[in-house]
Formats: C-alpha cells, structure tokens, sequence
C-alpha cells in the first residue's frame, strides 16, 4: 500500500516546481489522469476491506482536492507569470512622437468679429451685411458726404469703372453703406452690427489696402449719447477684460453723425510697451456719434420722430492691442508660422459665460 | 495746424500752461498731435561769447575757444570753421544733454586740450540738419542769458489736427475762440483800424460770372499800395513763422502767411506792375495755361476758378497764385486780394490739377465770408508797417453771400440727444461765447450762426457745439438695455453657416487664412477671368488690379510663399466673398481650402503621401455635412471648372443642377503658371447655394429606429470594364433590396493583368440590416442573387469568382 503522506508530499512537489503550462499538465495527468496515481488508489479501494476503504477514501478524496487545488494555484501563477513576460517583451519607447495630426486655427479676425458678435449681441444687436463693392451714393452721398467734400479725401478710395445712377462704383471705404441699406429695408427700431471688409486706397507700415471694420447702428424714439457711451464703454471693458478701464470721449466729425466722437481707452506706454488700462496715455480705439438727421432723412426715416447712434470700429486695431499683435500687414500675409501663433484652436468659440478668450 | 502758446495768448487773456491748454483742446474737439517745449530739451543752453580763438596745436581744423558763459570762462575746443574770437554762440556745460547727438556731454581732452563744454550747431539743438558751422548769435544777446529765450524758442508750440468741419480753427484766433467758450480765458478783442485809401485803385475788377456761376467767386475785396519796399520781414514776423515750421521768405509773402494762419484770412498780393489792365474774375477756358508759384505749369480744364487781366489767367481762385504776377525783392506796387471762393469748386480744381497748398485746404472747407474787408484792413496796415507805400481805396466786387441764418433749438433737445440737462442761461452762454447770437422764448431758442461757422447747420449741430463747450466728459452713461431680457441669436443662417464652416475645416486640420478681395488679372484668368467691371481703376499695385472671382487663387499664392520659407505641405482655407460683377447680387460667400504637398512629414510609424483629390473631397464633405446635408442627398458629377485636372475633379451637387462644391488637384499647367509646386489639392464650397432650411420645421428629430436583429455582411467583387464608376457600383447593389439592404462600402478596387486590358476589379462590403426578424440562410443567398443581378446589370460586369 502505498504511503499517502509520500504521495501527496511527491505531487504537489511535481506541481510546485512545473515550469511552465505543459510540465504542469503532465503533473496532472501524472497524479488525476484516467492512470494517474491517485485515480489508480481510488480505483484499488474496491479491493479494501469496508473499514479500512472508509479510512482510506476520505484520506484520498482529501488528497485529490488538495492537489487539484495546488494545480489551480500554479496554473494562475504561471500565467501571472507569462503576462509579466508578455507586458516585458511588448515594451515601447514611449519618447517617440505620436502619429502625425495636422492642427488647424481660426485667423485672428474670425475670432475677434466673434468676440465682438457676443457682446453686441448680448445688448441686443444683430448682424446685417451688405456688398463690398458698393454704389457712390450708399458709400458717401447718403451718409452726407457729398462730392468734393473734403471728408472725401481722407477716404481714398478705390474706384470701378462702372456706374450706378450717375455715381461711381467703389470698394467701400467703411461699413457705414451697410446703415444706409439697413434704414432702407427695415423700420425703426433698428439695432444691427456690420460686421466686413473695408477697401482704402493706401499701403504703408500702419495701413492696409483692405481692413475689417465692425459698425453699429441703433435708430429708435429715445436712444440718446448716454446710450452711446453705456453701449461703448460696456463694450470696451467686457472686450479687452478690464472691469475699470478709462475711456473717454471726445468731440470730433463725421459727416453722417452729429454730435460725433472719438472714443479713447486708456494705456501705459512706460518702459517701451503699451499696456492698456490706466496710464497716463490715451489711444484712439473708435469713432462713433448720433446719426445725422439729413441721413435718417436720405433713408426716408423722420428725424422729428427717431433718433439714434452709430459706431465704427476697426477690427485689426482692436486685435492688435488685445493679442499683442504687432503689425497690422502679417493679417493678410497667410503666413503659417504666424497663423499658427496668432491663431485660435478650432474648438475656442468666444462666448460671454464661456469667457471671451481661450 | 500749428501755433505756440504765446501766439495763441495774443488772442486769449489766460494764465493757461501748454499743458492745460491741449488738455482742454482735445476736449473741445481739437485734438491735440503735439505739444512741443522745447525749454525742456534745450533749457541748459545759454548764450556764449568767444573772447578768444586759437589754433589747436596737434589739429589743424579745431580751435581753442575760451568762452565767457555769463558765470565764468571756460576752455572749449571746437571743429567749426565759422569759430571765431568776438562771435557770440550757444554754449553747452559739461553735464548738459545735447538732444541732437543723443549724448551726455563730459569734460574731455581733445587731441591732449581740455575742453570743458561746447559750441552748438543748429543740428546739436535739433533745430535744422545744418552741423557744417555753430549758430552765430546777435551780437546785442546778453552773455549768459537761456539761448531759447534769445532764439525765441521758449514758446511750446502746439499742434492740433482739425476736423474738415471746424474751418474757423484754421486760425490761431478761432482756437483762441473755442477756449474761452470753453472757460479758459477771455477772448481779447479783435482791433481793426480802416486804413484811409489815397487814391482810387487804378486796377478795377471785374466778375464775369453769370447767376449759375457767380458762387464760384461772390465777393471780391482789392486794393492797390503804391511804392512798397519789399525785403525781408522783420526778426518778430521771422520768428513767428519759424516757430510753426514756416520759412519766412519776403515781408510782403510773409504777411499774406500771418494773416492766414493768425485769422485764417488767406490773400493773394500781385505785383501790380505785371498785370496787364483790370482783373477778370471768370471760369476757365479749357486749354489755357497757368504757371503756378510752385513751379509747374498747369492746362486749365473746364469750369476752373480763374483771377484773370485783360490777357491772361494770373491765378487760380483759392488754389494758387501765378508766378509771373508774384511778388519779389524789386516788387513796388502790390494789388491785394481778399476773396471768397466756392469750396466746392475749389476742390474740384485742387483735385482736377493735383495742387494741393494752404490755400485751397482752407477755401473748400469754407472761409468766412465777412470778413474780406477787415481781412484786408489789418493787411494794409502790416504791409504800410514793413514795406511802406501808399494805398489806394478799396474796390469791392460782388456782394457777401448770404450767410444769415437763424436756426432754432429746442433747451429739451440738448437732454434728449445729448442725454445731459443744461440750463437755458447756460446754453445761452456757451452759444454766445462761440459768436452767435440767441434769443427766444421759454424752450425754444433762435440762434444766428456767426459768418465763420458754415458747419452748423441744423439743431444737432447746435446741440453738439453746447455738449462740445459743456464736455462729453460729463454726459452721464445710460446702459443700452436689451429689449428682450434674454438675447435672441444675433446671426442669421448664412453667417452661422460661414462659421460652422470655418471651424469644421479649423478642426480638420486647416489654417484660416484672410486674404485680400484682389489679386492681378492674369491670375484670376487662370480661374475664369473677371468682367472688366470688376477690374480697379486705381489699383494700390498691378498684382492687386482685379477682384477675385474665387478664394482658390490668394490660397494658391501663399502657399507658393509659404513653400519659400519653408513649409511646403501648407493646409489653408478661407471663408469669404467672391465678385462675379459689380452688383450687390454678384457678391456670394464661399469656403475654399487647399492641402499642399504630403499628407504630413515623414514619421516613424506611417508613411506621408501625396495629397490627392480624395482628400479635399473629404474636406468639403465635411463642411456640407456639418452644415446640415446628408451624404445620400448629394451626388458626384465630373464637371469641376477648368482649374483643376480634368480627370482628378468633381463636383458635389444637390438635383441636377445645384453644384454646391468643387473639388480636386488643380491643374498642373495652372500651377506652373503660378510657380507653385503641386501636388495642390483643392475644394471650393458655394455657401449661397445651399438649400435654406425649412423655417416651420423645429429641432425636433424623426424618432430613431433601431433593429434588434443582428445586420450580415457580404462581400461581392466585379470585374468591370475600367471606366465604370464605382458609384454606379454602390448604386446599384444599394437598389437591388432597399429595405434590406443598409450599407455598401466599397473595399478595395484593383487592376491587373490577371483581369484583362480596361478592366478592373470592385469589391464591395454589403450589410443586411433585418428589421423584424432574423435572416435565413436561404433568405441571404436570395438577396445575395439579387445584388449580383442588379450590379452585373447596371455595369455590364461581372461577379468575380
């Protein structure tokens, strides 16, 4: 008869020192296998008398379980083992660089237009467009510049050879057309912002043949120069992010507005650059005032009855002193090492409760 | 406009610094560029005396000069050739900032010689760019007295910038005007003395204006003086005209100078003796010529403002003076004129011949009419002062234009356009100081304009000048509320679809780029020319000379510029106009983009690729996508424009007719003509065109179906004569069961030789999608049999096996 105490003290070495998933196998036919030495006593216990095959039964039953249990063990612990060595061998140099994913941006403009789309619309503004290539009449004699007026010359204009009822067609030299077609189709009151494109005819280091300008127009009852400055001054505090910002008004002339302004912001230009915010230094931002009677009249709108405001302001020069941009031509230039510097990420859209900027 | 504060104090009884006062202008509307004290830069400097020179004895060019400073006698060593004992100059201690060299100047040995200061040149002061000798003092300035004072260079000289409107401020007395309305100072009355005239003017004038015609020239003021002496003007004058920047050059042109920048009274003196009879005042006849003060000769045209004699033009009325008629060193008689010319015609003319001057600026925004006489009243005195002579009565042509107006204003207006409450009596006040004249009752005021304020005109100017006088500074701010408590959207469709656009392209990986709305003609040719319309008459260059009737084209330059600084695989798009005419309809929105090069750098672990026609057809079917459009709901045409590669292109249409998109590799030859290395793949996305949504139709979506049955895939592969589109393909197997049938992808498309000459091969993934119950074996080889049918049917191919 064989020893159990042996036998289970041989198995469970066998299984103990298995090195790998075969040699445990073996183990394991070698001990519970149709001939394996514990299925071999179990089958001689017929041959035992009654009470010893009691004894011995519940002996070898036992060892079974232990070594099917020692087989269990080592069977996760090899494979433990063998996903240590998998994960070793399937180390990557992690330094390397990713693949390859182009970035793209939002060009300066688009975004600053945005920035200023969210808070004029926020006062209740909306957008309304009109052509770039505009009439003489919508671009200087509705909005009481009449020819030979010398507010003409400081527009240098671009001409087209065509004409329109007896006036010249040109690039427009502002926004401000797009008020006249706005007082034209629509009844007060009216509260639009144009954003587009401008078109004068001059290049040099702070001027561009083509600029992007941002105009608003408010016509009803009772809008007042009050209105004009809240409208401004909010403005200005919620675009550059500076709840106290100075910024002053002061007269100046517009042919289509009356009272007209210059708007100032403050700024410090101590130690060589310019900080906006208080200073002791002012920089023109906008040009703004109540529209000219003889314009609401050229639309047909009465100027007994409604009165009302209008801004104009220059969407590179404001981008330019919130980024830090520094000079007004690389806009145009579509060069992608500046794209890519001064440029927004795709996902940034400028919102009021989102914050303004990234 | 320039002026120094003592100028301005002639007119204005004030203590005011420079300071307060360009505070206060710039308040008023006269913004202020400048303010120049030069007493700050050069207050060190004193005057001089060489009470000895000496040649250096180691440099032939230097003298030693001992200087008597007023606080002692110093050594200094100088390089001037002018330098010379008994002169008297500008002298600079060791220690004094010299603002022309940028220097601190120390005690020196110059060759082994101390020199303990130095002599000035007008450079060292910043005052010309002459440094060849030192400034020569008169030999009456006291020894040790500040140079600025002697120089007449104390005054701080302010400079404003006008607005086209405020004509009157074209003189030191209507600035002077303003600020005493304002409360700084008292204007000082204006004295003009009527100079009895000897004789009648043997020179008459003439306006040959008929009643169309006679605002050209409505009013004309002359007078002769007889036996004038003209020289230079005296050292006050001289400095006068320096201290603002103008060279003084003969009294009798220097007065004209004075009185144009003191009073805005622009004049015109002849040498009485060149003009040949009478004065005709007339228009132009076209062709005649003029030579003008400044040199050049002129060809007349049509309805030009000529000051005439019985011969020949001798001047253009407000713009320019005739040089043969012009005053010089031997001039003794002098006819002076005092006029009032139209500022429209004016301009007109400046414009037509290209003249600008001081003259003309002021004439076309308005001269006072009234004040020709008193104008020429103050001349005559300075001209009888400086150069003598006799004068003759004045002749006076014309009448003064009507410039009369009473103009009413409400006392509630000012608060209900303004937004400020200003008494009565103050308004009243404010309106006087400024020259007008104010009466009325309760509310409403009459007011009449003084003949120097041609810019009001109505109730909103007259509400503007008491804001102007009163401050904005103290309108109080008024939130612009919002009518609704919350926002509505501020965009409307198109301008959301513009910035969907921009960032679905950001987000793909492409640049935004703004490019300008012209390019040159012969690039726009390469993509379909421009109407002669839209070509500039006066374009900024000849590269920018035509609208652009695409955004490919600038795209296409910068990345040529791009590729030159490095970066060849450039990834750009913009979002913008287009001009097909000059008609605001011709105007239309699109987006465009193009990838350039290799699909990336070189990597480790992928390889780059060309760029190729698939990937901007990925492009813009992205834009149209998030932009609302299905991929079902647009079909593939071959039609792209001549610009790309006729066999690498296609369109995105909706229906039949609507090409919403084009998209390709351009065309080599184009990109040839541009000097732009390719691959250059392109997109071009017609943002107008597409369909507008339906406004009724809410947010809401039709509910999602969804089976719970699991979808079978099959794959099929046709042999295909090669010119057969693969769409035809996914078209076909796509209608062989509609309702079963839920995806087909095509997988993998080759030729080879293996197939035959022109043929390929198509394999197409097929996905089964059951809705109420699980497919049959026997169910799939049915529509198996019927996807193989349609598609060999459609093709004429065949099912590979």
């Amino acid at each position: 008869m064989q020893d159990v105490p042996k036998l289970r003290s041989e198995l469970l070495a066998e299984i103990e020192t298995a090195a790998d998933l075969g040699a445990l196998d073996s183990a394991r036919v070698a001990a519970l296998g149709k001939k394996g030495r514990i299925t071999e006593l179990l089958k001689s216990l017929g041959t035992l008398a009654p009470e010893e095959r009691k004894a011995r039964g519940a002996a070898l039953n036992t060892l079974r379980d232990e070594v099917a249990a020692a087989l269990e063990a080592r069977k996760s612990a090899l494979a433990e083992a063998a996903i240590d060595s998998r994960l070793q061998d399937e180390r990557i140099d992690v330094t390397l660089p990713s693949r390859p994913e182009r970035t793209g941006r939002i060009h300066p403009i688009s975004e600053t237009i945005e920035e200023c789309i969210q808070i004029f619309g926020e006062m209740g503004f909306t957008i309304a467009e009109g052509p770039d290539i505009e009439d003489d009449w919508h671009n200087f004699t509705a909005l009481n510049i009449p020819p030979d007026h010398p507010a003409r010359q400081e527009h240098d204009t671009f001409y087209l050879p065509g004409e329109r009822e007896g006036g010249r067609m040109v690039l427009r030299t502002h926004t401000s057309p797009v008020q006249i077609r706005a007082m034209q189709a629509r009844k007060p009151p009216l509260r639009i912002i144009v954003p587009g494109r401008t078109f004068r005819c001059d290049d040099d280091a702070t001027h561009s043949p083509m600029f992007h300008q941002v105009e608003g127009l408010v016509v009803d009852r009772t809008t007042h120069m009050g209105h004009l400055k809240g409208c401004l001054i909010e403005f200005c505090r919620t675009f550059f992010g500076i709840d106290d910002l100075p910024v002053r008004f002061r007269p100046s002339y517009f042919p289509f507005t009356e009272p007209s302004a210059e708007v100032d912001i403050g700024c410090s230009r101590e130690g060589g650059g310019l900080k906006i915010g208080h200073g002791k230094d002012w920089l023109e931002i906008l040009g703004c005032g109540m529209v000219n009677p003889k314009v609401l009249e050229n639309c047909g709108i009465d100027p007994a009855v409604f009165q009302g405001f209008a801004f104009g302001l220059g969407v590179e020069r404001i981008s330019m002193l919130k980024y830090g941009i520094p000079d007004l031509r690389t806009f145009y230039e579509s060069d992608l090492r500046w794209l890519r510097y001064y440029g927004f990420p795709a996902l940034h859209v400028p919102s009021l409760v989102g914050g303004l900027e990234p | 406009m320039k002026f120094t504060l003592a100028w301005l104090k002639e007119h204005l009884d004030s203590e005011a610094t420079a300071g307060e006062v360009a505070q206060r202008l710039t308040m008023l509307g006269l913004e202020v560029e400048s303010v120049t004290d030069r007493g700050k830069d050069l207050g060190a400097f004193v005057v001089g005396r060489v009470v000895a020179a000496q040649k250096h004895p180691d440099a032939d060019r230097l003298t030693v000069c001992t200087v008597e400073t007023g606080t002692g006698t110093v050594q200094v060593i100088c390089g001037a050739p002018n330098a010379r004992q008994g002169m008297k100059g500008v002298f600079a201690p060791a220690g004094a900032f010299i603002p022309g060299k940028g220097i601190q100047l120390k005690k020196a040995k110059i060759r082994g010689v101390d020199s303990e200061g130095m002599l000035l040149s007008e450079m060292e002061m910043c005052l010309s760019e002459e440094h060849e000798g030192i400034i020569e003092l008169p030999a009456d300035a006291t020894i040790g007295a500040k140079a600025i004072d002697v120089m007449g260079l104390a005054d701080p000289v302010i400079e404003i910038k006008t607005t086209p409107n405020r004509a009157d401020c074209l003189g030191v007395r209507g600035i002077a005007r303003d600020l005493a309305a304002a409360g700084v100072g008292k204007l000082k009355p204006l004295i003009v003395e009527p100079v009895p005239g000897a004789y009648p003017s043997p020179i008459r004038v003439h306006l040959d204006f008929d009643e169309k015609t006679i605002s050209a020239c409505p009013t004309f003021v002359g007078r002769m003086i007889r036996g004038v002496k003209n020289g230079p003007s005296p050292k006050w004058l001289q400095d006068k005209l320096t201290s603002v920047g103008l060279r003084p050059i003969s009294a009798l042109v220097d007065i004209t100078n004075l009185m144009t920048l003191d009073l805005n009274r622009p004049l015109h003196v002849f040498d009485a003796d060149k003009v040949a009879g009478n004065i005709h005042v007339r228009l132009s006849h076209p062709g005649e010529r003029l030579k003008a003060l400044n040199g050049k000769e002129y060809v007349l045209e049509d309805g030009m403002t000529v000051i005439g004699d019985e011969k020949r033009a001798l001047g253009l009325g407000g713009v320019v003076g005739g040089e043969e008629t012009g005053c010089n060193e031997a001039t003794q008689n002098v006819f002076i004129e005092s006029a009032t010319f139209d500022p429209v015609r004016t301009a007109a003319t400046g414009r037509r011949l290209g003249i600008t001057s001081d003259a003309r600026y002021r004439f076309e925004r308005g001269v006072d009419p009234a004040f020709l006489v008193p104008g020429i009243e103050i001349a005559t005195r300075l001209v009888l002062d400086l150069c003598g002579g006799e004068p003759s009565e004045i002749v006076v042509a014309g009448a003064e234009p009507q410039w009369r107006r009473a103009i009413p204003l409400r006392v509630g207006r000012v608060t209900s356009l303004a937004g400020v409450k200003i008494p009565r009596p103050d308004i009243e006040r404010m309106l006087r100081a400024l020259g007008c004249e104010v009466d009325g009752e309760g509310d409403s005021l009459s007011v009449q304009v003084p003949s120097w304020r041609a810019d009001i005109v109505g109730e909103a100017c007259l509400v503007e000048e008491v804001v102007r006088i009163h401050g904005y500074d103290r309108i109080q701010p008024v939130p612009l509320t919002n009518p609704a408590s919350l926002p509505r959207p501020a965009v409307d469709t198109n301008q959301r679809r513009r910035g969907i656009a921009r960032r679905t392209l950001a987000g793909r990986g492409l640049v935004e780029a703004v490019t300008f709305s012209f390019l040159s003609a012969p690039v726009a040719e390469l993509f379909g020319g421009v109407p002669p319309s839209l070509r500039l008459v006066n374009p900024i260059s000849a590269d920018l000379d035509a609208m652009r009737p695409g955004l490919l084209p600038n795209l296409i330059t910068a990345s040529g510029r791009n590729a030159a600084h490095g970066i060849a695989d450039a990834a750009l798009f913009e979002v913008g106009p287009q001009y097909a005419g000059d008609k605001p309809e011709d105007q239309s929105q699109g987006a465009a983009g193009i990838r350039v090069g290799q699909t990336g750098d070189r990597h480790w672990a992928e390889r780059e690729r060309p760029v190729d026609a698939f990937d901007a057809k990925a492009d813009a079917l992205a834009v149209l996508s998030a932009l609302g459009l299905t991929p079902e709901s647009v079909t593939i045409g071959h039609e792209a424009p001549a610009w790309y590669h006729p066999g690498r292109s296609g369109t995105l249409r909706q229906g039949p007719k609507t090409i919403l998109a084009a998209f390709g590799e351009i065309h080599p030859r184009v990109l040839a003509r541009m000097d732009v290395k390719g691959p250059v793949a392109a997109f071009e996305i017609f943002l107008d065109r597409l369909p507008k949504p339906k406004e009724k139709r809410g947010a809401a979506r039709p509910p999602l179906q969804l089976s719970a049955f699991q979808p079978v895939a099959r794959d099929f592969a046709f042999v295909l004569d090669s010119d057969v589109p693969a769409a035809t393909v996914v078209r076909a197997a796509r209608d062989a069961d509609k309702a079963l049938i839920g995806e087909v992808r095509v997988f993998d498309v080759f030729a080879g030789a293996a197939l035959g000459q022109g043929k390929k091969s198509i394999a197409v993934n097929v996905v089964l999608q059951p809705k109420d119950r699980t497919l049959t074996d026997q169910e799939i080889d049915q529509v198996s049999e019927k996807i193989v049918a349609s598609v060999t049917r459609a093709t004429g191919g065949a099912l590979r096996t």
